[in-house]
């Protein structure tokens, strides 16, 4: 007995057979068809975006120019110069030069700060473990993807830079879009 | 001496220097037109805008590519043959143009007191005009094919020679039965025919007569899904590989000039020419209603690059002999039947 797929089958449909009246069906009905499918295309619109003007939104999670943080209550920097970030760096784009907090000078909230933090971002693959191994959370990935220069030396972004406030250039992504 | 053919209608010389320049400004600026509408509609047809950020629009875009191709450097291999090498594009461009002078926009109108004929020429032999210079169009690609010495170009010519025979005796009895309704192969007359009350546009009577018509017109100018002899994917542009500069900026007019005038020729010979249904156009808008007309087949050209993949080889041939030539045959012959009964 021939088997039965019951409810479950799937339609098949399946090119004309040749022939004579087949293959001037398939010549001309099916030009037809595909006339019509690439017309609805034209009808559903442009699904560009014209990007220098209209920026293409990012995810929250997406992973962009680092950023460093402070405390926001105390101004002090979170970073406390322990270099896990540059350890875990992959690419090996991270610099990171400690030195000791004194009495006079509290630059972060630990015993000693980063005197010199700085990431090639010509370098960088923008993987997320600097902020994944960070014990304080004081890298994280931001959402800015506009990073080409004219020097490959103004791509080494300072501590400076990294802890300014970025302009918001990228527009996050809303709920839905 | 024996005439060749006889001209409808003569003007004086300085007229027909001076049409000629005419007809050959407008429709050359055509060519831009249709280069720009022809990024721009593929584009829609892929979610795309196409390119508009030359000029408003993208308007100035046909400028900066042909600015770029004229800037650049002559380069001719060194086992080109070449005065052919330079030849084969100024014979590609020749045709074209040479062609387009048959285009009648309109009959002889009242310019200012001068009866003017708004054609570059109207033959009696006009459609066979016509295939004369089309079947010569290929001269200048297998020539620039082969004389380029290169592997790529050699194969995308012989493509073009294979092309060529296989589709114009299809194309060619494909028009048997419009010529054989109208009694004559002057163009301007063929138009006429299509007019008046009791005269329809030979697009109805004459439908697989136009089917094939088009579809060998695709094959005649090298458009997909017959873009055989430069299938960029598999011979890398075939015949013009080997070619740069304005020498191709030549070859790429000259295709445009041709999509052109086998849309024109399409309008003319199919869809009534200047006239409209039910109405009588006046005659100082029978040129726009022919561009109209062809403007709408030309956007057929482009509908059809975006839609259907290019055929294979022995496909286009086995469609031109084993489909096109039997279909021309017997829409000729039906239409001969007809004709003498009726």
């Amino acid at each position: 007995m021939a088997y039965d797929p019951g409810a479950d089958v799937i339609e098949v449909v399946r090119a004309p057979k040749a022939g004579p009246a087949r293959a001037s069906y398939r010549a001309f009905g099916e030009t037809l068809r595909g006339l019509k499918t690439t017309m609805a295309r034209w009808a559903e619109g442009t699904h560009t975006f014209q990007y220098p003007e209209e920026k293409t939104p990012v995810y929250p999670r997406f992973r962009g120019r680092h950023k460093l943080h402070r405390f926001e209550d105390t101004g002090l920097e979170k970073c406390v110069g322990c270099s896990l970030c540059a350890a875990a760096c992959p690419a090996d784009c991270i610099r990171v030069v400690a030195a000791e907090n004194t009495e006079e000078t509290r630059v972060s909230a630990g015993e000693r700060y980063a005197a010199v933090y700085e990431i090639n971002l010509s370098r960088c693959i923008f993987c997320g473990y600097c902020e994944a191994a960070c014990p304080f959370d004081a890298i994280t990935m931001g959402h800015d993807y506009e990073l080409s220069d004219y020097n490959r030396s103004d791509l080494i972004f300072t501590k400076e830079m990294l802890l300014a406030e970025p302009l918001e250039r990228t527009p996050l992504r809303r709920a839905g879009e | 001496m024996t005439t060749v053919a006889e001209v409808g209608y003569y003007e004086a010389w300085w007229i027909q220097l001076l049409k000629a320049l005419v007809i050959f400004i407008a429709v050359f600026q055509l060519v831009p037109v249709v280069l720009l509408a022809e990024r721009k509609v593929l584009g829609r047809f892929q979610h795309r805008y196409g390119p508009n950020r030359t000029g408003p629009y993208g308007a100035l875009q046909p400028l900066a590519d042909i600015g770029k191709l004229l800037f650049k450097q002559q380069f001719r291999p060194r086992g080109a043959v070449g005065w052919m090498f330079a030849l084969a594009p100024a014979i590609s461009m020749f045709t074209a143009v040479a062609t387009m002078a048959l285009i009648p926009f309109s009959d002889t109108v009242n310019i200012f007191g001068t009866e003017v004929g708004l054609y570059g020429i109207d033959p009696s032999i006009g459609i066979l005009y016509a295939f004369a210079f089309g079947g010569l169009a290929f001269y200048g690609l297998v020539l620039g094919g082969w004389s380029s010495g290169s592997k790529y170009s050699f194969l995308g010519s012989m493509r073009a020679a294979a092309q060529l025979i296989s589709y114009e005796i299809a194309q060619g009895l494909a028009l048997v039965g419009v010529v054989m309704m109208a009694g004559t192969l002057s163009l301007t007359e063929l138009v006429a025919a299509q007019s008046g009350p009791g005269n329809v546009w030979f697009i109805i009577p004459q439908f697989v007569g136009f089917i094939i018509f088009l579809v060998a017109g695709f094959a005649e100018t090298n458009r997909p899904p017959f873009d055989l002899p430069e299938a960029d994917a598999e011979l890398v542009q075939g015949y013009s590989t080997e070619y740069g500069g304005g020498r191709f900026a030549a070859y790429y007019a000259a295709e445009y000039l041709n999509i052109i005038v086998v849309s024109a020729f399409v309008a003319t010979l199919f869809l009534g020419g200047w006239n409209l249904p039910f109405v009588a156009p006046p005659e100082w808008t029978h040129p726009l209603i022919v561009l109209g007309k062809t403007i709408a087949i030309l956007f057929l050209f482009l509908w059809v690059r975006a839609t259907l993949p290019r055929l294979r080889y022995d496909q286009l041939m086995s469609l031109g002999w084993k489909v096109f030539l039997p279909l021309a045959t017997v829409n000729a012959l039906v239409t001969a039947i007809l004709v003498v009964v009726l």
